[in-house]
């Protein structure tokens, strides 16, 4: 049985923020009166990460995802509720708790800006108390995986993003941290940076059954590395299970472009009772429901002549934006 | 253990140190214009005004020289630092190590004081080149007494600041705060005249703040003039002591606050 890493029970997070009316009369009043309201952001949230597991956090700009992941590492206080993760209560902040984990923003960098990487990377391993042999050790593995080496002796202005968010990930896993809090960690990254750092973080977390916990609005991110995903909307959480069965669930039916070998085949088969989108001489496009696409594929393949068949499957993209804008999708 | 935290500082400082050696330009500027002693000296001397207070011109213009190097090895700017970092969030990937990030705002300044070490010896040397007659040297005793009243100095003025730096948890804005502070350590710090130079019952209350043991008390020590030694040290480890729980107080209230925004 894998033990719960993290355990999320009744979490709230309220923020006061000031706010004025537009112009010179709300400036004014602004100065003199403060309307300061409290804004709920996160609302009596509850979920368990199992340790080893990679899981996704879905939701539109400003849902709260990246302050539930703020709250996860420690960085915010939350307003009400418990948080356990690796046995600790984040924000208290405890030496062995920092040493187990990381956090890495891809809008916010710790390296050194005037400096080469490798400095900001020795001045990180010194600060987890790690010796100058494990170091290197460990800077040559982590670089033979992110496939970086020249870079790292190049001032980090020097670097391009794709070059720098790899050095950032060398400083940020010097430690060997058990849980990674990742927030849109691919951002603003070309296609083929965003691929080798998918397949990094893929091969560090089976080499090292690590918990990652990762925001991002590239889909391929969420795709191709979580298996569970936690859907937040307005503060809530809308969906926590796995990806397949969320996007089986928005999308419960596949479309299927069948070519007959002839157009009289094709009209037999428009006439069978299966929903038709269209139909353009012997290409004839059918929408069947995923719950019956095997036994309704082999009743065409047996009674009809068909030359080729193509399923689709709907853009992930597209589910994903119907995730972001609605509110339940749990059973 | 004691060579891991060992490591770890020397780390940080040769990081900060490294980093520091980018702005070799901006430091060496800011060096000069930290020549405020210089100015008062002259219109002290010239206005004849070491007599109202019974020093000599020699000692006075070592007094200037001494407070010249005590500032530029206490400067501190650590709240527009924090300030920043803070509210656009860039504190956030230090918050989640193992160590304390004011340890690199205080490794920042150690770093720059270092850097800055050669630029002040230049604009020494080229004083006492013109003013030889005013070229002295400490005893070693002094010297080393004079390098710690001096750093206790920086402590000082670091736990200041960073005690209202913490304040932008609460205000946003906590340099406007520290512009408050500015105007006594003027005045009362012995940058712009010597302590000794107020009347009795301002000094008298004067004591008792902080303010004097920033410059004048390790100036003071260092160019040989008459000063209270074991009062003055004393004073500033008194002043540590109080302003250290209370940063420490003020920290862990404050960072309950933080909202990393910016991220």
């Amino acid at each position: 049985m894998i033990k719960n890493i993290i355990e999320v029970k009744n979490l709230s997070k309220s923020f006061d923020i000031s706010s004025r009316k537009q112009g010179l009369k709300g400036t004014l009043k602004h100065f003199f009166k403060r309307e300061i309201k409290s804004i709920k952001v996160i609302k009596n949230i509850n979920f368990e990460i199992k340790e080893g597991e990679i899981i996704g956090f879905l939701g539109a700009n400003g849902a709260g995802k990246t302050t539930i992941l703020k709250m996860l590492c420690g960085l915010i206080y939350p307003s009400e509720g418990t948080i356990s993760v690796s046995g600790y209560f984040p924000f208290r902040r405890k030496d062995n708790f920092l040493k187990n984990i990381t956090l890495v923003m891809g809008q916010k960098q710790q390296l050194i800006w005037d400096l080469p990487p490798i400095e900001s990377v020795y001045l990180n391993s010194s600060i987890y108390e790690i010796n100058q042999f494990e170091a290197e050790k460990r800077i040559r593995k982590l670089s033979d995986m992110l496939e970086i080496e020249d870079e790292l002796y190049i001032p980090v202005r020097k670097l391009s993003l794709g070059q720098r968010m790899k050095s950032e990930l060398l400083a940020a896993l010097i430690h060997n941290p058990k849980i990674l809090f990742l927030d849109e960690p691919t951002l603003g990254l070309d296609i083929n940076a965003q691929r080798n750092l998918r397949k990094f973080l893929k091969a560090y977390n089976e080499e090292t059954n690590a918990t990652i916990c990762m925001t991002s609005h590239y889909m391929k991110d969420i795709t191709s590395l979580c298996k569970r995903v936690i859907c937040v909307h307005n503060g809530s959480i809308s969906y926590d299970g796995k990806l397949d069965k969320l996007l089986k669930k928005l999308s419960p039916i596949k479309e299927v472009l069948i070519i007959c070998r002839s157009e009289k085949n094709a009209n037999e088969l428009m006439n069978s009772g299966f929903t038709v989108k269209q139909k353009i001489k012997n290409e004839i496009t059918l929408k069947i429901e995923n719950s019956s696409i095997t036994t309704s594929l082999k009743t065409i393949l047996n009674k009809y002549d068909i030359e080729d068949l193509y399923i689709n499957e709907p853009p992930v993209d597209e589910i994903i934006g119907k995730i972001l804008r609605k509110k339940e999708y749990n059973d | 253990m004691i060579n891991l935290s060992i490591h770890k500082i020397s780390t940080l400082l040769k990081v900060q140190y490294s980093n520091m050696l980018e702005y070799r330009v901006e430091i060496a500027l800011w060096a000069i214009s930290g020549i405020i002693p210089f100015f008062m000296l002259n219109i002290w001397t010239n206005n004849n005004l070491n007599e109202s207070i019974n020093i000599t011109n020699t000692m006075l213009s070592r007094y200037f020289i001494s407070a010249f190097f005590v500032r530029q090895f206490s400067v501190v700017w650590v709240v527009f630092t924090f300030e920043e970092d803070s509210l656009m969030g860039k504190i956030s990937p230090y918050l989640i190590q193992p160590l304390n990030p004011f340890f690199r705002y205080l490794a920042q300044h150690i770093a720059e004081q270092i850097t800055r070490f050669p630029f002040a010896l230049i604009i020494a040397f080229c004083f006492f080149i013109f003013n030889s007659e005013i070229f002295w040297f400490p005893n070693l005793f002094i010297l080393l007494l004079s390098f710690i009243s001096t750093f206790l100095s920086f402590l000082i003025q670091f736990l200041m600041q960073s005690i209202i730096a913490c304040l932008c948890f609460w205000t946003e804005k906590a340099s406007s705060i520290e512009r408050l502070l500015f105007i006594p350590t003027l005045f009362l710090s012995g940058l712009l005249a010597p302590v000794v130079s107020f009347p009795e019952f301002v000094k008298s209350w004067i004591y008792i703040t902080p303010f004097p043991y920033l410059i004048d008390f390790p100036a003071n020590l260092l160019s040989g003039n008459p000063t209270n030694i074991s009062g003055g040290v004393t004073m500033q480890i008194l002043w540590i002591l109080i302003l250290f729980p209370l940063f420490k107080k003020i920290w862990s209230e404050g960072i309950k606050k933080y909202t990393a925004m910016g991220s």
